[in-house]
């Protein structure tokens, strides 16, 4: 097969940080091409340099065998190089349509002499995006506003986007990150319709399951360089882990049985609303002990935000109990929750985990800062602060320049330690954790999984909430499926098949 | 006063509300014009009395209106372009910036003032004004022929700038691409949009229609500078901005809103002599605070309004 894309010997320095070091990479016509590699191994920074937002600086790029000079976005869109990023690049109150045109704007054709003033041809371009969904099976209507979409459909402008402009060579950055495993599969078959019509695409992601399921060929990227490259056929999720990371990695969760002590949480009859005014869980009874991991399977949105929100002091209860021991913690604060020793990670590390701006040791002091030995008469102890953030960073190994960095500046994975550190430092009787690995890599999942079965097994009960259903299955005693707000059944691990809590997760109940 | 008086008024309070909201309406779209690519610009008062400024001053010494007007837009474009280069380029923070641009306006043009403009040796002409325009036929139609079609040229300009700034915003490539810019940049940036030139070019025209608002002042109604003589008037514009919801139309409607106390007062002082002048003067003031604390629906600024943009 003809090469559609060359990268060669492409180097890019950031202050203190060698980002990309000689990296060859090579698209071929027509494939799917797994660009593979942890947080920070440098695929997005390759890729940004592709599709010129960073400049290299060293290497030459190659499209259709001839090199090209690229210095912006402009000449990778004129050279038919298209990027769907990570983060959406859509402006949520404006149109479909809008969003498609900006920066290749169609005019219509009397007024087109005006340049930058004339008149947007809009039902032009509506008319081509509807040709492009119809083409490509990409379901979406152009006159919609891009704020009222769901992520799923807001992907699916960004590719038209990238239609639109005539693109052949498609960079998709971690497109399923955002996705729920529906609108993942939907997602794959996208790609398939696109390259059965002579897209090429580079795929990018650390989802081992993802990347031999659809991948033709294989890159895997590290520390800035690549590694090696392999075709599915060749390659087993293990080797494809090791690669990534640089040593054996153990997927499989290893535990022992679970020896359940006495009742820590006990959840009766709970409902709760969601800010939309709608009642997200709907009489929800469940109960955790000590030394055993439920784990709440569910598509997300089904009531499993709200759930751990109210249970953490987050979100007010509309009716019901929540006993911790003998207290009920039903509409406290979430200190009040915290000092009754219960340790949260939350679903939005970013929002609801971490003070972004703040240094890391700061980060790691923030449950307990007020309290001695960590302030003394309303003053901080900066001496005790520091020997206890150097303490947690070296345990929990959290990679960091030093202490005094900012907590936005490391990777998620870096970031999620951060919290699992602060949260693990004090004892606690129940660890309530909402998608604690989503969107880190496979070595720090690792970390996380283990540390989560070790304060199992350390006599913690532990509430795992995750639309994984890998991470459901691998780690809990328990497995409860939340659908529309109820739980609609609780399963011994024995019994919660992939196939069986799969049939849950949509609602479909068996009839005993 | 009855109600056949106030009839026979209305014309002529409707003509004086549509002059007073006239720099209102400038202010206010130079604020839509800054706000929309994402630079908050509240250094509009300054840029106002700068131009009021020099436009007077190039008057005066080369008997030129038009030079005058000249000279007043382009101190106002410079005064725009430095809060840009404070802004765009070197990322302060945009509030600091245009309250030293107004606080150094503020300054200079009373500087100016005394020393050039108010000294009892200069032997002035006779104050020289911008003439009313009459328009052919349409002057005659009652009631809006005096209200529309026998105005100054600043007030002209503003009401076809009305609908010039409304189309060049919604309905062409230009305006599409400021908007992205205000709204999320790294988006237009990926898609091949020069984030700081479309900012700096939107600052740039703010400037331009800020230095008319301006000229309104010194060169249309008065025919000459007095210290302080925009009278906050920039700032009840980024109120109608605001009201107006980023929106030309929105800001005109708001503007007059504003400038029909004014009008009122202006016209009915005869009549009314109990009540204190000042109590018409508050209500632009207070419309203001009511409109800011969003009793007419919440009015959503540009999502990347005021936040400097960082490439790469």
């Amino acid at each position: 097969m003809p090469l559609a894309l060359e990268a060669r010997g492409i180097t890019k320095r950031f202050p203190g940080v060698l980002a990309n070091d000689k990296v060859d990479f090579q698209l071929e016509q027509g494939e799917i091409h797994a660009l593979l590699g942890e947080n920070g191994a440098g695929k997005t920074t390759l890729m940004n340099i592709l599709y010129g937002l960073y400049k290299a600086d060293e290497g030459e790029i190659l499209v259709d065998g001839k090199p090209i000079t690229m210095t912006d976005p402009k000449d990778a869109i004129r050279h038919g190089i298209g990027m769907v990023h990570q983060h959406f690049m859509l402006v949520p109150v404006m149109t479909v349509a809008e969003n498609v045109m900006l920066g290749d704007e169609t005019p219509t054709p009397r007024s087109a002499w005006m340049g930058p003033l004339s008149h947007l041809n809009v039902k032009a371009v509506e008319e081509k995006i509807r040709e492009l969904s119809t083409r490509y099976g990409l379901a979406v209507d152009p006159t919609e506003y891009v704020q009222t979409l769901p992520v799923g459909v807001q992907q699916r402008v960004e590719i038209i986007k990238v239609l639109y402009r005539d693109a052949r060579i498609l960079i998709l950055d971690e497109p399923t990150a955002v996705l729920t495993p529906q609108e993942a599969q939907d997602m794959f078959k996208i790609m398939q319709s696109l390259v059965d019509q002579g897209v090429s695409i580079i795929f990018i992601t650390h989802k081992l399951k993802e990347v031999l399921a659809i991948a033709d060929r294989i890159t895997v990227m590290r520390a800035g360089r690549v590694v090696g490259s392999t075709t599915p056929a060749q390659a087993t999720e293990a080797q494809l882990a090791a690669m990534m990371v640089g040593r054996e990695v153990i997927l499989e969760v290893k535990k022992g049985e679970a020896q359940p002590g006495a009742e820590i949480l006990k959840v009766e009859n709970l409902s709760v609303i969601d800010d939309r005014k709608h009642k997200a869980v709907r009489g929800v009874s469940f109960a955790v002990s000590a030394g055993e991991v439920l784990g709440v399977a569910g598509v997300q949105g089904n009531g499993q935000t709200e759930l751990v929100e109210a249970i953490t002091g987050l979100r007010k209860a509309e009716s019901g109990h929540i006993h911790l021991g003998d207290t009920d913690l039903v509409n406290h604060a979430p200190r009040w929750v915290f000092e009754h020793g219960t340790a949260h990670v939350p679903e939005d590390r970013q929002k609801h985990g971490l003070v972004l701006s703040y240094s890391v040791r700061d980060n790691l002091t923030l449950v307990s800062y007020y309290q001695p030995p960590f302030s003394k008469g309303g003053v901080l102890e900066e001496d005790f602060i520091a020997a206890n953030a150097a303490k947690l960073i070296k345990e929990f190994d959290i990679r960091t320049p030093s202490a005094q960095t900012a907590v936005s500046t490391l990777s998620g994975g870096n970031q999620q330690k951060v919290i699992v550190a602060r949260e693990l430092n004090r004892p606690v009787k129940l660890l309530v954790a909402a998608q604690p690995t989503r969107g880190l890599d496979v070595g720090s999942i690792e970390f996380i999984h283990h540390r989560i079965i070790e304060q199992r097994d350390a006599g913690c009960a532990v509430l795992l909430a995750s639309a994984e259903l890998d991470e459901i299955l691998s780690l809990s005693d328990r497995v409860a499926v939340m659908y529309k707000g109820e739980i609609l059944d609780i399963l011994p691990i024995k019994e919660a098949t992939r196939e069986r809590v799969g049939l849950l997760m949509a609602g479909v109940q068996e009839q005993r | 006063m009855d109600w056949s008086t106030l009839l026979s008024l209305a014309p002529s309070i409707l003509a004086s509300a549509l002059r007073t909201a006239t720099p209102i309406a400038l202010a206010a779209y130079s604020g839509v014009l800054a706000e929309r690519a994402g630079v908050v610009n509240i250094a509009i008062e300054g840029m106002m009395l700068m131009a009021a400024m020099v436009g007077d001053l190039a008057m005066l010494y080369t008997g030129s209106i038009w030079v005058g007007i000249f000279a007043g837009l382009l101190a106002a474009g410079v005064l725009a372009l430095l809060h840009g280069a404070l802004s765009i380029t070197f990322k302060t923070d945009q509030i600091i910036s245009g309250t030293a641009i107004n606080i150094f306006a503020m300054g200079v043009t009373g500087f100016a003032y005394k020393r050039f403009l108010a000294t009892p040796e200069l032997s002035r002409p006779s104050p020289s004004t911008l003439q009313p325009i009459e328009i052919p036929l349409l002057k005659d139609i009652p009631v809006l022929g005096d209200v529309l079609f026998r105005n100054r040229p600043i007030v002209y300009a503003m009401l076809i700038l009305t609908f010039v700034i409304w189309y060049a915003l919604f309905k062409t490539p230009w305006g599409l691409r400021v908007r992205a810019v205000g709204e999320h940049p790294k988006a237009a940036d990926t898609m091949g949009i020069n984030v700081y030139r479309t900012r700096y070019i939107s600052v740039f025209l703010s400037g331009l229609l800020a230095g008319l608002a301006g000229l309104w002042f010194s060169l249309e109604q008065v025919g000459h500078f007095d210290m302080l003589m925009t009278n906050g008037k920039g700032f009840i514009g980024l109120a109608a901005m605001i009201f107006g919801k980023w929106n030309p139309l929105g800001a005109l409607a708001a503007a007059l809103i504003f400038g029909l106390p004014e009008a009122v007062q202006i016209n009915l002082a005869m009549s009314m002599p109990n009540v204190p002048y000042q109590f018409m003067s508050m209500i632009p003031y207070i419309l203001t605070i009511i409109v800011l604390t969003g009793v007419v629906g919440r009015a959503v600024s540009p999502a990347a309004d005021g936040t400097p943009y960082n490439k790469g």
